[in-house]
């Protein structure tokens, strides 16, 4: 079976001055979750846009399902991938029902059918429908929000989820609360995922492996147990940040 | 109140030049967003335009309003005297806000939206109508507004070049120097304009998008 996602070798140059990634390569079977972690601005995003093709990299080739990004029809392959970005990402004129049910409609599900399915995903994520369904997202509060954009980007089932900080907006026991639901959520979907954070221990529960990067490269790509062990100085000083915290 | 008395009096005569009047207004209104909202979504999407455009339209409103009517009465087609050539400068000083407005609007939507949009796998045209145009609508209809209150104003002095409405009270009083006469127009113009900016006003929170 083809990976679920594969760099290879692949650079990315937003223009002069702006982020960019070098010679990155990872393979990501199905059903892994791949934790990116890193500072702010070293291209942990970067990586998820190339990803569902909001970016083309300058060399290299990225690999959706064993195709090229490139290769891919670019709305064939959004609807194919999940997307979470930080509550924001929710659109503002549409109920919660609207925004969960949205790429089911772009993809021509029978009207009863995305209702249904949408009942079925916000009973998952924890919200009654008959409560929910009918709110603006402005009427939810920032851990709500975020249980809907969850409940949005698998609705079409997509085999792939990805996700950008999707609990960084939220307060310590909210996150760690929906950190622990997704976990169980996670088991039951069998989704390949992947996630940038910058929560070291969000990270090692959530990831199959964790990916770190530094400036624009992939220093390290390890399972969590390994990654604890390693002794690449930035890896280092990401876990020192840690135990400096808890002590 | 003499005006008042003779609004009553001759309330047939007002109630046609209001009709006039109303009806200007409607059709530049209609035709300034016919031409402005497509040309906004237009500059939206070509950045490029919006110098030259947005210069076009901002020159036309600068031209004095009495002027322009002139410079349109010799020109062939669209020229003459008469309601036509009225409401083609009522139309061009509408666009203003209009075309203004819906770039601004579409602009004004949070990019993260639009990337969360896009990022679903939406196309361009699914992109802008089902989530810039409706986010935008609130300040597109904000520009309407404008242009509608501004076009009640403008028409009293399309009376100057024959087309009717209210203003034809405005040019006689002026003409006869009878203040009556004046307020008999400029009245009723006034609260129709009023009026308008209310009713538009309406409309706009009814679909104008809350955000949070």
């Amino acid at each position: 079976m083809n990976p679920a996602v594969e760099f290879r070798d692949v650079s990315f140059q937003h223009g002069p001055g702006r982020p960019t990634l070098s010679s990155i390569s990872f393979v990501l079977p199905v059903g892994e979750t791949l934790a990116l972690i890193g500072r702010s601005g070293s291209g942990k995003t970067t990586v998820l846009k190339l990803i569902n093709r909001l970016f083309e990299p300058t060399t290299g080739i990225v690999y959706v399902e064993g195709k090229a990004t490139t290769g891919w029809d670019p709305i064939r392959l959004r609807r194919r991938i999940g997307y979470v970005l930080q509550e924001v990402g929710l659109l503002p004129h549409l109920t919660v029902a609207e925004n969960v049910g949205l790429v089911p409609r772009l993809e021509g599900w029978e009207p009863v059918r995305t209702e249904q399915r949408v009942r079925e995903l916000l009973t998952l994520v924890g919200l009654d429908p008959d409560r929910f369904a009918r709110r603006y997202p402005h009427e939810l509060s920032g851990g709500q929000r975020q249980r809907v954009g969850v409940a949005r980007a698998v609705a079409a089932d997509p085999p792939l989820v990805l996700m950008d900080e999707p609990f960084g907006a939220l307060d310590p026991i909210t996150r760690a609360e929906l950190q622990q639901e997704f976990k169980e959520l996670q088991m039951q979907l069998k989704k390949t995922l992947v996630i940038v954070t910058h929560d070291v221990p969000e990270a090692c529960l959530l990831g199959t492996r964790i990916g770190l990067i530094q400036e624009g490269r992939l220093v390290e790509c390890l399972p969590p147990a390994e990654f604890l062990r390693s002794t690449h100085p930035e890896v280092l000083a990401v876990l020192r940040t840690l135990s400096s915290t808890l002590t | 109140m003499e005006w008042l008395q003779f609004l009553v009096d001759h309330r047939g005569e007002v109630f046609r030049l209001t009709a006039e009047h109303i009806g200007l207004v409607g059709l530049a209104t209609i035709g300034a967003m016919a031409i402005g909202i497509p040309a906004g979504v237009f500059l939206h999407r070509r950045p490029r335009w919006r110098v030259p455009v947005l210069g076009f339209v901002n020159v036309v409103q600068t031209v004095p309003s009495l002027a322009l009517f002139g410079i349109l009465i010799p020109l062939p087609l669209i020229g003459g005297i008469g309601a036509r050539t009225a409401l083609i400068a009522l139309v061009l000083y509408a666009l203003l806000p209009v075309v203004t407005n819906t770039a601004a609007g579409l602009a004004g939507v949070d990019p993260k939206v639009r990337e969360a949009a896009v990022a679903m796998g939406m196309t361009n045209r699914q992109l802008l109508w089902k989530v810039e145009f409706p986010l935008a609508l609130g300040v597109i209809l904000t520009g309407v507004r404008v242009a509608t209150v501004i076009g009640v104003g403008l028409a009293t002095i399309a009376a100057a070049i024959g087309a009717g409405g209210l203003g034809v009270f405005i040019f006689r009083g002026l003409a006869m120097l009878d203040s009556r006469l004046i307020l008999a127009g400029a009245i009723p113009a006034a609260a129709m304009a009023l009026a308008a900016d209310f009713l538009l006003g309406l409309v706009e929170r009814r679909f104008g998008v809350r955000h949070a």
